[in-house]
């Protein structure tokens, strides 16, 4: 165990003394252990190429280090070899050898492993030759292909608690306070709240016995986001700095008291970040007297149960209290009165992320990527970079990060290579089940906080889930629907019960029993959802409803005139048929679950309506593209 | 059950009912579901209402009243999922198995269970079979997994 370090001086001597011992020629090969790279067999690559290393007697030669995630999902399991930087993807066991002999030891890359762009043909060297990193702007992960998030070195030699020890030197709890008000930082969680404005409030409100709360929100509800988990899976001490600098301060001289509340889905996040925090105690970063100073703090990881509402404020610190996480009206805001009735600060894993980078590199830095200006007002634009979760039926799926104010155009056709499978770009869905979908005029709309809420939707905590033309706009509306129908705690009635009958009106519209007049129902029984719910929750429920009613009014109204499902999914209105390309060769009727399907060897197969369940497993075994849908 | 387990656990929170949450979650993680006289116990030790208990435990998805399967498979249903027809795997696996998404089969071998999102969306659909993560699933795909724990139809 490492002494504690006494003072920002004493930092900065160990972040010398880790410099020396490292050579910067010294080959690294670094594995991404992200969940998608994972679950492509990354971890028994990683066995592979400890076990080669080895048996080759390399141990001296390279240093092997387990990433979180690189973003591109998509390709993985992705391996990087420094100094060279060769980027290889789809790597197997069996290339390990080679990887080793040519790429390490040799410095020479090799073809087989690069990627090559789909449309130019061009071969990928080095990570930023390959379309998918080339146009974002990578500061919040920029180190995750490079440090072992287990270890408080790594991130110390690349900068870390750089930002600490320069505010505990050098700065006043006030002026930290100041730069991330000028900085025009908002919240990633949701809301986008200037966190300048929710620190200051916090600060100012009373507390006699001194004791304020910071919480981190990494409980990322929102399905089809991933950004907060990658940050604490991959950069712990990133987003543990964050919120190190924002107790010092909202709370110092005080009582700081630090949560990190996470999503009960995330094990590794709960395992990586209580290692870090294990690590930054040892070292005096946390705890009593942090850096030899009289600033004291110390965080807690409290794991979520699953429950979507309670990554909203009043529920998250009612759960931390121990009850259920039944939001409460914020008559009197949490910065005042919040976990168990103190001054409460809760931000965002990702808003907390963008601390330590703000004071080392500058108010002047951040304000200068984005949109808008916050000179005056700091709801005055969206300052700095954005991580978004692209995924759905897009080419290059994963992790983006770019800086506010791209269009999706150049998020989900530059970044993301297009649609899969040469489909046509239907929508994008943002913002989770408060967001909405957005259609093709929209691709040219800048993203930022204020855009996206114009557009009726929300930049929540950053999925962005493409829809291409077999995705059916009523039943995503549908979707969302039953979700936050599930998800309502039933604490206020408009919520529970008008989700609900909005879930019955919409089965209704995709079962083929749309009536007329539903819409206009629809959209008032929406309007008093949002109007009288007491929680973000039902006051956001119906946008996903009402931004596709709104875009896309055309599919509503074949459901529920012309009895059709434009894009052939939903079930009551769909039928399966088999065409003439049908060779016979058996395997649709091997495989229908309910033996709808008849027909001999090498003759036209015919699917029995009356037994047919449209699950569609005849559409996906046929290799002919013989079963058409109508 | 065993309640000095329920015992140990407690103690290690000491006794805070503001750790109520934690506690059923080791509860679970070590029973695989909360018995009810598990939270009787929990209930008198923190000197809470049983109500609350009993309200936590069934507010949280992550809980389950009865016991579920050796096997657990758990559909992702979130919406990158979705889009990519995680609901057609949710609707073979309950045909397949004769049960509905939340339901053990009678021999406890096999629990299905659906998720909102577990954060690997660029892998869609993702079914987790005893928390290894298979992405990218088919229906052919999917009885390939299912036949590693000897379930086919
Ligand atoms: C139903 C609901 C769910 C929410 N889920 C999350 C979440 O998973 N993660 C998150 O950071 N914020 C979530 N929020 C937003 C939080 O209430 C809160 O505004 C946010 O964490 C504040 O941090 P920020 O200002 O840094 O964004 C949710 C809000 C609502 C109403
Ligand atoms: S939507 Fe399935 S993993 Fe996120």
């Amino acid at each position: 165990m490492r002494a504690r370090l006494t003072s920002p001086q004493a930092l900065e001597k160990l972040r010398a003394e880790i410099a020396g011992r490292r050579d910067p020629e010294k080959p690294v090969l670094s594995i991404c252990a992200g969940t998608g790279c994972v679950a492509y067999g990354s971890l028994k690559l990683a066995d592979a190429v400890r076990e080669e290393v080895e048996k080759r007697g390399l141990g001296d030669k390279l240093e092997v280090r387990i990433n979180g995630c690189h973003g591109f999902c998509e390709r993985g399991p992705l391996v990087l070899c420094h100094p060279h930087g060769f980027f290889y993807q789809r790597v197997q066991p069996s290339d390990v050898g080679e990887i080793l002999e040519q790429s390490i030891l040799a410095g020479q890359p090799i073809e087989r492993l690069q990627y090559v762009d789909p449309v130019t043909g061009a071969r990928a060297v080095k990570q930023q030759d390959v379309g998918f990193y080339k146009h974002q702007m990578r500061v919040l992960l920029e180190y995750n292909g490079w440090i072992d998030p287990t270890s408080i070195e790594d991130y110390i030699a690349v900068g870390g608690y750089a930002a600490l020890a320069k505010a505990l030197s050098t700065m006043k709890p006030e002026e930290v306070l100041d730069a991330i008000y000028k900085s025009g930082l908002r919240g990633r969680g949701g809301g986008g709240f200037p966190a300048g404005v929710k620190w200051k409030e916090c600060r100012n409100a009373p507390a006699p016995d001194g004791v304020r709360y910071i919480i981190a929100n990494g409980d990322e509800g929102d399905p089809g986001a991933f950004m907060d988990r990658s940050l604490m899976e991959g950069n712990p001490h990133l987003v543990i700095e964050g919120m190190i600098l924002g107790a010092y301060a909202i709370a110092h001289p005080g009582h700081p008291v630090g949560y990190i509340y996470v999503r009960n889905e995330y094990p590794l996040a709960v395992e990586r970040l209580g290692l870090a925090l294990e690590k930054a105690r040892e070292l005096g970063l946390l705890g009593e007297k942090i850096l030899g100073t009289d600033f004291g703090f110390d965080i807690q990881i409290n794991r979520g149960g699953g429950a979507f509402v309670c990554g909203e404020s009043t529920a998250l610190m009612a759960s931390i209290e121990g009850f259920v996480g039944e939001p409460r009206a914020k008559h009197i805001h949490t910065v005042v009165q919040g976990l168990y009735n103190k001054p409460t600060n809760l931000n965002n894993v990702e808003t907390w992320a963008n601390v330590p980078l703000i004071l080392t590199r500058g108010v002047d830095w951040f304000t200068s990527i984005g949109t808008g200006d916050v000179s005056k007002d700091p709801w005055g634009g969206s300052k700095g970079t954005k991580i978004f979760a692209l995924v759905g039926k897009v080419n290059n799926t994963g992790l983006v990060e770019v800086p506010m104010g791209k269009t999706l155009r150049e998020i989900i056709f530059d970044i993301g290579g297009g649609i899969r499978d040469g489909r046509q770009f239907k929508a994008v869905q943002t913002g989770g089940p408060s967001g909405g979908c957005l259609p093709a005029s929209h691709l040219d709309m800048p993203v930022d906080f204020d855009r996206l809420t114009e557009a009726g939707s929300m930049m929540g905590s950053g999925g962005m889930i493409v829809m291409d033309d077999s995705t059916c706009m009523v039943d995503v509306a549908r979707y969302f629907l039953h979700f936050l129908a599930d998800e309502s705690c039933g604490k206020c009635v408009t919520c529970r019960e008008g989700l609900k009958h909005l879930c019955k009106i919409v089965d209704r519209i995709c079962a083929g029993q749309g009536r007329e007049g539903d819409l206009e129902l629809l959209d008032e029984i929406s309007l008093t959802v949002e109007k009288a719910s007491l929680c973000a929750l039902g006051q956001t429920a119906p946008n996903p409803l009402r931004s596709t009613m709104r875009y896309f009014r055309d599919e509503y109204v074949a459901h529920i005139r012309d009895h059709k499902c434009p894009a052939k999914v939903c079930k009551a209105l769909i039928t399966f048929g088999i065409n003439d390309k049908c060779t016979g060769c058996m395997v649709c009727a091997r495989n229908c679950p309910t033996g709808a399907i008849t027909g001999e060897r090498k003759k036209l197969h015919v699917i029995d309506q009356s037994k047919c369940i449209r699950c569609g497993v005849c559409q996906e075994v046929c290799k002919f593209d013989a079963v058409d849908v109508a | 059950m065993d309640l000095a387990k329920v015992d140990r656990i407690v103690d290690k929170y000491q006794g805070s009912p503001a750790a109520l949450l934690p506690i059923l979650q080791d509860i679970q993680a070590q029973e695989n579901w909360l018995p009810r006289e598990a939270l009787q116990r929990v209930a008198d030790k923190l000197q809470v209402p049983l109500t609350r208990v009993y309200g936590m435990a069934t507010f949280f998805r992550a809980f389950s009243l009865k016991p579920r399967g050796k096997h657990i498979c758990t559909v992702c249903m979130g919406t990158a999922c979705h889009v990519r027809g995680a609901p057609k795997l949710v609707e073979k696996i309950e045909r397949d198995m004769k049960i509905r998404a939340g339901e053990t089969t009678p021999d406890l071998e096999f629990t299905l269970e659906t998720v909102n999102c577990v954060g690997a969306c660029a892998l869609g659909p993702l079914v987790i079979l005893d928390g290894t993560y298979h992405g990218n699933i088919t229906s052919a795909k999917l009885d390939k997994v299912l036949k590693g724990i000897g379930r086919t139809k």
